[in-house]
């Protein structure tokens, strides 16, 4: 009997391992775990995009529930992603931009072109700010709530599809919550 | 050629950039990888060494911005230590299978050995003595 049940180690084995295969099947290996959910976004002083003279700092992010999207004129994608964000800013989503490691004359002029969604524009030309983030691609777009923590990070377009998935609930139960 | 002010500090971060990853693309570390968010952190360590601190205080300040990710040789910690542990575990489950069967061959040997009868059933030893004692029949 104990020679039988040997027989089917490997069996159990597999059995075993099988639930974590399955689950790995469904990951994207190339999505970063967020290292920064739930803390302060980050301080800064850096100027604003369309203001050389006007320092920003993590203390204009806070008060309000917003969104802070990483964007440049050198990235495709952002322009396809533009139109969301000009929607979402229409729907009255405060916005704020984070321009990253470009040319501050290309951006005032691709807002001018594409339309300015928004409120202000963080100008990281360095990229200091996006190490900081652990921002790695443009672009990028984060949740924070009205003091300023970090609630949510999308790596890559925000969408209709996304927005819905991964930012509208969220956004509405911080937003309400805020009023209170 | 990196410079640097201590030449002390090339071979360290020679070792920093093979261990960290590349957060863009997920089989290259950051020695191997070109893409723009490499040259920028490679330029941060070595900023970073330039500034005295220690490797693990460079490892940590990464992971705490780019998740632990971008280890390649993951901290050992509550979330971790099996993995390290795994390969320790599974050569001591080994050797104590190996030495529990040797340990059960060498006690059946010296039961052999020693005369006494290995448990036999009272049908089979009736038909071991059946077998024993019937003289064969002459052609």
């Amino acid at each position: 009997m104990r020679q039988r049940l040997a027989l089917f180690a490997p069996l159990m084995l597999f059995v075993a391992v099988a639930p974590f295969l399955w689950l790995a099947l469904d990951r994207d290996p190339n999505e970063l775990p967020s290292a920064r959910i739930g803390e302060e976004f980050p301080e800064f002083s850096l100027a604003d995009l369309n203001d050389p003279q006007q320092l920003l700092s993590a203390a204009d992010l806070r008060g309000e529930v917003a969104l802070v999207n990483v964007w440049a004129t050198w990235c495709y994608a952002c322009s396809i992603e533009h139109a969301m964000l000009n929607e979402l800013a229409s729907l009255g989503v405060k916005i704020i931009g984070l321009n990253y490691k470009d040319n501050r004359d290309e951006a005032t002029r691709w807002l001018q072109h594409l339309g300015d969604p928004y409120a202000f524009s963080i100008f990281d030309a360095s990229g200091s700010l996006g190490i900081d983030l652990g921002v790695y691609g443009a672009p990028e777009t984060y949740l924070l709530d009205a003091e300023g923590i970090i609630r949510h990070r999308r790596v890559g377009i925000l969408d209709q599809r996304s927005w819905q998935r991964e930012f509208a609930q969220r956004y509405q139960t911080l937003a309400s919550s805020n009023v209170d | 050629m990196v410079e640097f002010s201590d030449d002390s500090m090339r071979p360290r971060y020679q070792k920093l950039i093979e261990e960290l990853r590349c957060p863009k693309c997920q089989n290259q570390n950051l020695a191997d990888s070109n893409s723009a968010i490499s040259v920028d952190l490679r330029l941060q360590i070595q900023r970073l060494l330039e500034q005295q601190n220690s490797d693990e205080e460079i490892k940590h300040y990464l992971a705490e911005r780019y998740s632990d990710f971008i280890l390649y040789r993951p901290l050992v910690d509550q979330r971790t230590w099996f993995l390290w542990a795994a390969p320790f575990l599974f050569v001591l489950s080994a050797a104590i299978a190996v030495i529990l069967l040797q340990r059960r061959r060498q006690s059946d040997i010296g039961e052999y050995d020693s005369g006494r009868r290995v448990a036999m059933s009272a049908g089979d030893r009736e038909r071991l003595d059946q077998l024993l004692n019937t003289p064969s029949e002459p052609r």
